[in-house]
């Protein structure tokens, strides 16, 4: 009986530690959501912490209209979904190569791999920016016929950096494979371009999937790559754009709000909707295959 | 969660027949796969990653203007390094900030998240609200995370306002103090790294063989110190990735302290003195080269580790 009373005060320090720090932890969040949908004047006039009287739908449709979210919403989309996409086609091809076909160049190239994901950004961009000052692309994706500050580009080394970390956990997954799936189908006869489209690519569906909505997140959410390769407002991804609605002297903190949670509500909810792949997909690099 | 994508290596561990490339017998088309499979993803990271790291780690021996052709570099030598270390007042600020930063991170944020790993582990009541309510800031972009925190730091926001220092005169200026703005920084950092190790440790825990806890449970240990003494010494693998993310984390750190304020007046770190040597018409390329490969020096550490941890074994 002791150890039972004993392990009930440990419950309930327990409980009392989650829900003290889980508190600390939603209450900026929330207290933004509120702030965005109180006006400014009236926070001015009556301080922050002052009790609301009434809520308003201002911001939003300010934030939505005159400062154009929708647009920036948009541009991190277009930068998001292809880069996420391409990279984990390109890393699922390299993988299924590393683990089913080893050689004595697959291990140095998995390291390269594994290695070039964790070199700090910003050991990349100098030579980046002055490359893509170089490289012409087509007028009809951008009138200055460079590379730089263009979405393409963006989604280039958002590809390039994140297939590392993509390569080293799609590999490592593939290991934990039995290669006897893809033998009996050797025996049937089938090509490599078979063997990866019909039985390596269905194999990798629930890392891709997590995988998948992870690195949207984080694509999503960058804002290193956003603001040292693109120059022109327009094409600016939101995090990025959110800086425009810090003003100079007076700045609407309740109108940033609103552009805050406009930003963030999206991964909110993709996260709510599947939480499990958000988790699994972290985790997914830190568990040795 | 995790099971789906955690199969036990074990299985895979005694099929390993050692093939030589050798032994496979290709068709023409299938070399040509092969080939394009690995040569495509190889040459997009070798062109825009690797190619650009050592094309700094040379411009930092370097005298580039940024504005002539390539021609107009110059080699210097050490001198680049040799005036950041006597010549910017920056660069001691920054390596203050980037060392309180990794300290904070493994002596206080890290330990932190283990704790409340521990504690989430019991299966209490609400675990799930728990939970979701620590892997929120990991959601959220840094740059928003700077913007949800400046409602509570800023001199007219929550935090003057529990304290009672409403008074414009009086209110304290967290942010604009070069002193204190630090440790605003830090805490909020510290908000979303905490839920990282968090998450982490709390999926290694899962992966802990029950026997081992019974085990000890049998001997007589408190559950504390069967965390202690046995869980934590039996993580390795998810122990070493929270020591590369905490320090890899720490010394990368730009997005907060830039959209708080550009990385200036006490929060300069060693990743914004890189961009701001790059930006603008007195651009210092080489002090800003010097700058990002003192920060891979100090990252190439836990990079090495990580592969070691990776590689060393059983993988080759």
């Amino acid at each position: 009986m002791v150890t039972g009373e004993k392990s009930k005060t440990g419950a309930r320090i327990a409980v009392g530690v989650l829900s003290v720090f889980s508190l600390i932890w939603v209450a900026p969040i929330l207290f933004t959501i509120l702030q965005s949908f109180r006006p400014f004047a009236d926070v001015v006039s009556k301080g922050v912490m002052s009790w609301p009287n009434h809520l308003t739908f201002e911001n939003y449709t300010h934030a939505f209209v005159q400062s154009r979210m929708w647009l920036f919403f948009l541009n991190s989309c277009e930068v998001a979904v292809p880069a996420v996409v391409i990279t984990l086609f390109l890393a699922s091809m390299i993988a299924f190569v590393l683990s089913r076909y080893e050689s004595k160049f697959s291990v140095p190239l998995l390291m390269l791999f594994t290695a070039g994901n964790l070199l700090p950004p910003q050991l990349l961009f100098i030579p980046l920016y002055r490359i893509f000052l170089k490289i012409h692309v087509p007028h009809f994706i951008n009138s200055n016929g460079v590379l730089y500050d263009t979405q393409l580009g963006l989604i280039l080394v958002h590809v390039a950096i994140q297939v590392g970390f993509a390569t080293f956990v799609l590999t490592n997954y593939l290991r934990t494979i039995p290669k006897e799936i893809s033998e009996s189908a050797l025996v049937d006869g089938a090509n490599v371009w078979n063997h990866f489209f019909r039985i390596i690519l269905p194999l990798l569906r629930p890392a891709l999937a997590s995988l998948g909505v992870l690195m949207t997140t984080w694509i999503y959410n960058d804002f290193f790559w956003a603001v040292v390769l693109l120059k022109t407002g327009n094409k600016r991804p939101i995090t990025a754009a959110l800086s425009n609605l810090q003003g100079e002297f007076n700045t609407d903190y309740n109108l940033l709000a609103a552009g805050a949670c406009m930003a963030f509500i999206p991964t909110l909810l993709v996260f709510f909707a599947m939480r499990k792949h958000f988790v699994a997909g972290l985790t997914l690099g830190s568990t040795k295959g | 969660m995790t099971s789906v994508l955690d199969q036990p290596a074990a299985e895979v561990a005694p099929v390993k027949k050692k093939k030589r490339s050798g032994s496979h017998n290709f068709s023409g088309s299938d070399r040509v796969t092969l080939g394009a499979f690995v040569g495509f993803p190889t040459l997009l990271h070798v062109l825009f990653v690797w190619i650009p790291a050592v094309g700094t780690i040379l411009l930092s021996f370097t005298f580039w203007d940024g504005i002539g052709g390539l021609k107009s570099i110059k080699w210097v030598g050490f001198t680049n390094y040799r005036q950041i270390f006597t010549l910017d007042d920056n660069l001691p600020v920054a390596i203050r900030n980037n060392i309180l930063w990794l300290a904070v991170f493994a002596l206080i944020a890290s330990p932190l998240g283990i704790i409340l790993a521990y504690y989430i582990d019991k299966n209490l009541k609400g675990t799930q609200i728990y939970q979701t309510s620590f892997y929120l800031p990991l959601v959220i972009s840094l740059a928003v995370t700077g913007i949800i925190w400046d409602n509570i730091v800023r001199t007219d926001g929550v935090l003057n306002s529990i304290l009672g220092n409403t008074n414009a005169d009086t209110a304290i200026s967290w942010m604009g103090d070069p002193h204190k703005n630090i440790w605003v920084v830090l805490v909020i950092a510290s908000w979303r790294h905490i839920g990282y190790v968090m998450l982490l440790y709390l999926a290694g825990m899962k992966s802990v063989d029950a026997s081992l806890r019974e085990a000890s449970a049998i001997d007589g240990a408190t559950e504390w110190y069967t965390f202690r003494r046995v869980i934590i010494p039996s993580l390795r693998p998810v122990n070493v990735i929270i020591v590369v993310i905490t320090v890899i984390e720490s010394l990368r750190a730009f997005d907060l302290v830039f959209i708080l304020n550009r990385g200036t007046n006490g929060l300069q770190t060693l990743g914004v003195l890189v961009y701001q040597n790059i930006q603008g018409e007195s651009a210092r390329i080489g002090w800003g080269a010097a700058y990002a490969t003192l920060l891979f020096l100090i990252c190439l550490g836990p990079i090495m580790v990580y592969l070691y941890q990776n590689f060393s074994k059983g993988n080759d």
